[in-house]
């Protein structure tokens, strides 16, 4: 029973419904300020992965977007970790690494 | 004894400020939080500091504050026969039983919303507003039409919740159609606090609801049993001086004209009040 000394002393932030109704407060309240359907929020995130993509490759079980609330105004956090850099060509291949056409002449 | 009582007239209302009434609207989104019970005595206790108030209820088709004002018999013409010019703004102002400089200009209850526009509210706000310090409109629930009527000649907004979700939210999405509006800060009226409940974790804390909605409070009113009797009777709380919610309602009122009033442990031996007075204490107004 978890909080059982907490709320002893009067303390028991974590089990008590003013918590639930705070958390659920700031979920509801987070959704109706960025007042989009969560299948537009869902299709924002899969577009911004999308654009990323494009650029870099993308280890996508580390994704994570997070909403926010600062101070009444909404916002998206992303966390989107690229997947492990290619090993640098090995110097003894016969193609010649990238940037060293400066040597060439 | 000439010259004397010309001046003593001429100083027959000295509290007339240069700068005209303060419109004050109370609203919540949420219909059933408070909005009548704080216009009404808010309205007492400015009255009482000897302010010139007059009430305006904007809830047509539901009116409700002459009632908690004990003014219902009173009644001739109402807001909807000004706006159509079947009265002067003077003939539907219902003066007080008691206090001499606290009017009300009652709702129509057999028409709709629609028949006042916010343009009709800001024209009869502008003819007041010479004669009074304080203009208060007790907007109906909702964000419709009614909701624009009220808060179009506000020049100070305040937001009656409770500390219960649907109500917090409520109050959120009037804070979002304020700010839209341009009508903000917004100040928070919290409602029905329960000091026990706080205490023990089951109710939304004064802290918990400011967080979330990021706004300032004017006033914590605690649960009070001797509301509804008071409504029943006709005689708001803040006219007599032993009840709690009484003294929570004159200490919004003063903080309306811009005194620093600490916020009051809501019960005697709650901890959990008293720090909460420490946090707000200098923001009042
Ligand atoms: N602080 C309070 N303590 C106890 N009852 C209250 C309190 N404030 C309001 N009430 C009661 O709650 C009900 C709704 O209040 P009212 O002012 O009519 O709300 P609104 O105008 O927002 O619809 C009324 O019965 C009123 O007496
Ligand atoms: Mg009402």
């Amino acid at each position: 029973m978890p909080g059982f000394f907490e709320s002893l002393f009067g303390k028991s932030n974590k089990t008590t419904s003013g918590s639930t109704a705070k958390e659920r407060l700031q979920f509801i309240l987070l959704h109706d300020r960025i007042n989009l359907p969560p299948e537009k929020l869902e299709a924002m995130k899969a577009e911004i992965l999308q654009v990323i993509s494009k650029y870099v490759s993308v280890d996508d079980s580390g994704v994570d977007f997070a909403l926010q609330n600062r101070e009444r105004i909404p916002a998206i956090v992303a966390n989107i970790p690229f997947t492990k850099p290619v090993e640098p060509p090995d110097p003894d291949d016969d193609l010649p690494p990238l940037g060293s056409s400066r040597k060439e002449s | 004894m000439a010259s004397n009582t010309g001046a003593a007239g001429a100083s027959g209302s000295p509290k007339k400020s240069s700068t005209g009434a303060k419109v004050v609207t109370i609203t919540s989104g949420k219909g059933g939080v408070g909005k009548t019970t704080t216009t009404a005595n808010v309205g007492v206790a400015l009255a009482r500091m000897n302010q010139r108030v007059v009430l305006i209820d904007a809830d047509i088709g539901l009116r409700n504050l002459d009632i908690v004002m004990g003014l219902e018999n009173r009644i001739v013409y109402d807001l909807v026969d000004v706006v159509e010019g079947r009265c002067k703004l003077r003939q539907a102002m219902i003066k007080h039983k008691i206090l001499p400089e606290l009017y009300l200009i009652p709702a129509a209850q057999t028409r709709d919303k629609t028949a006042v526009s916010p343009a009709d509210m800001i024209k009869i706000a502008d003819q007041l507003r010479p004669e009074f310090d304080f203009i208060l409109i007790d907007c109906p629930a909702g964000i419709e039409r009614g909701f624009r009527n009220a808060v179009a000649p506000a020049d100070e907004v305040l937001i009656v919740t409770n500390p219960e979700v649907s109500a917090v939210r409520d109050a959120d999405r009037i804070i979002g159609l304020l700010e839209a509006e341009g009508k903000g800060p917004a100040h928070l009226v919290l409602n029905r606090a329960k000091a026990d409940m706080i205490k023990r974790g089951e109710m939304l804390s004064p802290s918990d609801v400011t967080d979330i909605l990021a706004i300032k409070l004017i006033g914590i009113v605690p649960e009070d049993d001797s509301v509804v009797p008071s409504s029943n009777s006709g005689t708001p709380l803040a006219m007599l001086d032993a009840s709690r919610a009484g003294q929570a309602y004159r200490n919004i009122a003063r903080r309306l004209m811009g005194e620093t009033v600490p916020f009051m442990p809501l019960e005697d031996n709650s901890g959990i009040f008293k720090r909460i007075g420490r946090l707000f204490g200098g923001q009042g107004g």
